[in-house]
């Protein structure tokens, strides 16, 4: 029932897409990190809670319809509805069902419970489309509960000794993902104004992020001094840390359980947070679909389709997709930009980008 | 191990110096003396040998794991350490034992006394009582590839803060052939221990490269200019009638050089000289890799002493009828080494020749001299102010080396192969291509002299440009240019180029050069023409 193009994720019988990355009529979006929910097509479908965060990122003339988990809609006979994907506020698993063949589209994923976004809920299909962004045995990520101790943690201990913590995340998804997990009485709380902005937003569908504060100019070095700030990974190795010498850097990423990866992003410390399935995870999450067709997108997906038809005996593919995972160089939407201004990637214009990047998740 | 795998960690998680030394600090005051005597040894390179194969290590991990090899094998070389990646895919530990590191390694190395089946029931069990933190740095000792973001010199900082001794004299203390199965920490540091020390070097007084413009360092004749030579730096020990060569790693090289062993009978009592271990043959040196050659030699046979005779290029005197005069000027221990050195000869032909010192008038003549230095094998100059001390470790101010430029050549991007540590998951060690005809031909990998930044660009670049795959290589579309820098050239029928460079590193991405202008075997055989016609 579903095709995989050179624009995304493609329905014929509804013609829609899923995730799209060329510009298309009718697009079904998983959730709304820029590498799923792209600028330019006619009409837009999405959870509620990702509608407001669309506009701010598309631009509010877009046409866009939000619908809750659970509720279905159906184009010219196929069945669609979105379920939790627990992988930020608002995101979703796109199942579509017709004449008895059931697809999930899972986007990106987890099955540890942030008590943000919705927990992920199994959707049993024959078909399953799944990311393998940690698609690695290596990739055992701790409990939320474990890692929001070991940030807290250190977090007084900055403060004691009169630093600040600088804790970098996504703006949507990883920030708030912090910030909830925040011990409130060890200092102030600021964010960067992506994060705001993004606070903001997320506030227009009933969360509450108003306890991490704007940094007002008015504020001085000295009130800022042993507090805790949340930023974008952009923000790393800029003149805008300086305000808040002397600080301490720390990053939260599923990147942060490699060694090489966390010396090469030249943080303070590394914590192993991420928004995205380990190994254990996805495994888990395959058998309870039981589908018995997989196709593996944007990650180790040689690797890991391998995996799954060697050792769990299912029908696994891998497919190129334009969807990035989990990134630690930069913001995804900087990333994106990026690659389109550097010297390199200009000469392989808009065409080659388009067709397929090998493996852009596994360093990305 | 504990205490030891925490020091690891706050070592690991930092680049401030202090905070390292910190750390050292806080260690050394609480851990066990044993274990800190086993610390010390093991940071300053003293590491215990492999005492298990990989290929061993791999399988039980993966068996203990229950995952199939071929998953480990691909988990390997995504995370590029193989102690990390047996850490990371172990199941979690069902007990935390507790072991010393004294203890650990004295197990480590009792391994041999087991058979196979039991070396593994051994090694699984300790996997199985042990923390992450704990498994990664016993995983590196097993592996024999434990290394520590600190230098000697923070170790020695260190101690001299905790245990109150110039840190001077630790550096002397802890140079030479001492283990921690031999001595005790007291003695180690104590000055009562020295009276069995005769054998060891001098800490080594080593120079930065030059940065700013010669002409500041003030007047020419204030220094002393020798060549620099290419060979392996070391001291030359003659006390109690024996003689000692060691190697500025301070590995003790003694019997690798045959040659200089009559000069225990020849140089007073109470010698040590600094210079560098040269092939030297009708009065000019020869190539280094001639050197190597011979170093990497178990066993001198007649022919290879012929090939490269080598010979000591005398530098300094560090000890004059057993008075160290470390702290004399300059030009008073050059004085003391040319008698020394005239001396020896008088009695027999021995090999040992005084680094020329060069007599420039002016920096300018100084400029000209260092251009051909590499005329006769050598890197360029050395600059001794004559009143400079021997110090000790790498300093600036009163010695300065004064290398030439190195060569370079222009060579398109082949293969890509992902880096290890810090550089893991990012594809980093290249090989480049010159021109044969209209065939690209590899001559060199290189993995080092981009930024952090350019090697992401162009790690994504040949994400995107993969042509094949052949395990952890890929080639990828012929494009990016690079261009190569090196020390030394010489012809080489191993490799398909027929040239072999030396030090070969990435000086910078040619983003305005396409591969057309990538330079040719032609080119790189004229420079080794132009090289051997000097000679």
């Amino acid at each position: 029932m579903l095709k995989f193009n050179d624009k995304g994720i493609y329905c014929e019988q509804a013609d829609v897409y899923i995730d799209p990355w060329g510009q298309v009529d009718r697009a079904i979006i998983t959730h709304a990190h820029s590498d799923h929910a792209r600028w330019g097509s006619r009409h837009y479908l999405a959870h509620h809670y990702s509608v407001p965060v669309m506009r701010w990122r598309l631009g509010s003339g877009i046409n866009v319809t939000g619908i809750g988990y659970g509720e279905t809609i159906n184009i010219n006979g196929v069945k669609i509805s979105l379920h939790p994907a627990g992988h930020i506020i608002g995101s979703a698993q796109v199942r579509l069902e017709y004449r008895g063949e059931v697809w999930v589209v899972s986007g990106d994923y987890k099955l540890q419970n942030d008590h943000l976004a919705t927990p992920f809920e199994p959707v049993r299909c024959q078909h399953f489309i799944t990311e393998s962004t940690f698609g690695l045995p290596v990739y055992r990520f701790p409990a939320v509960e474990v890692v929001q101790t070991e940030i807290n943690d250190w977090c007084a201990k900055n403060t004691a000794a009169g630093k600040t913590s600088v804790i970098i995340g996504y703006a949507l998804g990883k920030a708030q993902h912090i910030l909830y997990g925040l011990d409130r009485s060890i200092a102030p709380i600021y964010a960067h104004g992506a994060v705001v902005n993004m606070n903001r937003t997320l506030e227009q569908s009933g969360f509450d992020f108003s306890y991490a504060k704007p940094l007002d100019y008015s504020l001085s070095k000295k009130d800022l001094q042993g507090c805790i700030v949340i930023a974008p990974p952009s923000a790393v190795g800029t003149p805008w840390l300086r305000r808040f010498d002397p600080y301490s850097i720390g990053i939260c990423s599923g990147w942060m359980q490699l060694r090489g990866a966390r010396r090469r992003r030249g943080v303070d410390r590394g914590f192993v947070m991420s928004d995205h399935c380990d190994w254990q995870q996805l495994n888990t999450a395959i058998k309870l679909t039981g589908a018995e067709n997989v196709y593996v997108t944007h990650g180790y997906k040689s690797i890991y389709a391998k995996w799954l038809r060697d050792e769990m005996h299912l029908n696994a593919t891998e497919v190129d997709t334009l969807y990035e995972g989990e990134s630690i160089e930069g913001d995804k939407e900087e990333a994106i930009a990026e690659n389109t201004q550097t010297g390199i990637a200009s000469q392989e214009s808009n065409e080659d980008q388009s067709i397929s990047s090998p493996e852009n998740g596994d360093a990305a | 191990m504990k205490a030891f795998a925490e020091l690891y960690t706050a070592i690991d998680q930092t680049t401030k110096t202090n905070a390292k030394v910190d750390a050292l600090v806080e260690y050394f005051a609480s851990a066990p003396e044993t274990d800190v005597l086993w610390t010390v040894a093991m940071l300053t390179g003293k590491t215990p040998k492999r005492t298990i194969r990989s290929g061993e290590l791999k399988e039980w991990s993966a068996e203990m794991s229950g995952l199939p090899y071929w998953i480990f094998d691909e988990s390997y070389h995504i995370v590029g350490d193989l102690a990390e990646t047996i850490t990371l895919i172990l199941p979690p530990p069902s007990s935390s034992a507790g072991y010393s590191l004294t203890e650990t390694i004295a197990f480590l190395r009792s391994l041999d006394q087991y058979g196979d089946e039991d070396k593994k029931i051994a090694i699984q069990r300790r996997w199985d009582e042990m923390d992450t933190g704990e498994r990664f740095v016993f995983n590196k000792l097993i592996t024999g590839s434990f290394r520590v973001g600190v230098s000697k010199q923070l170790v020695i900082k260190a101690l001299a803060r905790q245990f109150k001794i110039e840190e001077d004299t630790v550096a002397h203390r802890l140079t030479g052939d001492w283990s921690p199965d031999t001595t005790t920490l007291t003695t180690l540091l104590s000055a009562t221990g020295d009276t069995d020390s005769y054998y060891r070097p001098y800490p080594f007084y080593l120079a930065y490269q030059l940065e700013q413009p010669v002409e500041e360092l003030g007047d020419v004749r204030d220094w002393q200019i020798e060549q620099k030579y290419d060979g392996i730096r070391g001291q030359l020990l003659v006390r109690r009638g024996e003689l000692f060569v060691w190697s500025r790693g301070e590995e003790l090289m003694t019997e690798k050089f045959p040659e200089f062993e009559i000069l225990k009978d020849i140089l007073p009592d109470g010698t040590v000289i600094d210079g560098e271990v040269l092939p030297f043959r009708d009065g000019r040196p020869l190539p280094f890799h001639l050197m190597q050659t011979r170093i990497g030699r178990k066993n001198l046979t007649k022919k290879s002493l012929q090939e490269a005779p080598l010979v000591m290029m005398c530098y300094d005197l560090l000890e004059y009828h057993g008075e160290d005069i470390r702290t004399r000027p300059m030009q008073e221990r050059r004085a003391l080494l040319e008698q020394v050195v005239k001396d020896a000869n008088a009695i027999a032909a021995v090999p040992l020749l005084l680094s020329p010192v060069l007599d420039c008038k002016t920096w300018e003549e100084a400029t000209r001299a260092r251009e051909t230095a590499r005329d006769n094998n050598c890197e360029g100059l050395m600059l001794k102010h004559k009143n400079s001390p021997y110090e000790t470790g790498r300093r600036k101010g009163q010695w300065w080396k004064w290398k030439v430029d190195p060569l370079t050549v222009d060579g398109v991007l082949l293969y890509a192969q992902r880096g290890h540590g810090r550089r893991a998951n990012l594809y980093t060690d290249y090989t480049f291509a010159i021109w044969d005809g209209d065939e690209l031909v590899p001559f060199t990998k290189a993995y080092s002299g981009l930024t952090d930044k350019e090697l992401l660009q162009v790690d994504n670049w040949i994400k995107r440009n993969t042509i094949d795959k052949f395990g952890p290589v890929r080639s990828v579309k012929a494009e990016l240019v690079f261009e190569i820098a090196f020390e030394g050239i010489n012809r080489s029928p191993r490799h398909k180029s027929g040239v072999a460079l030396r030090f070969p590193r990435i000086l910078r991405w040619r983003t305005d050069k396409k591969k057309e202008d990538a330079n040719t075997k032609d080119d790189l055989m004229k420079l080794i023409e132009m090289q051997e016609a000097t000679r």
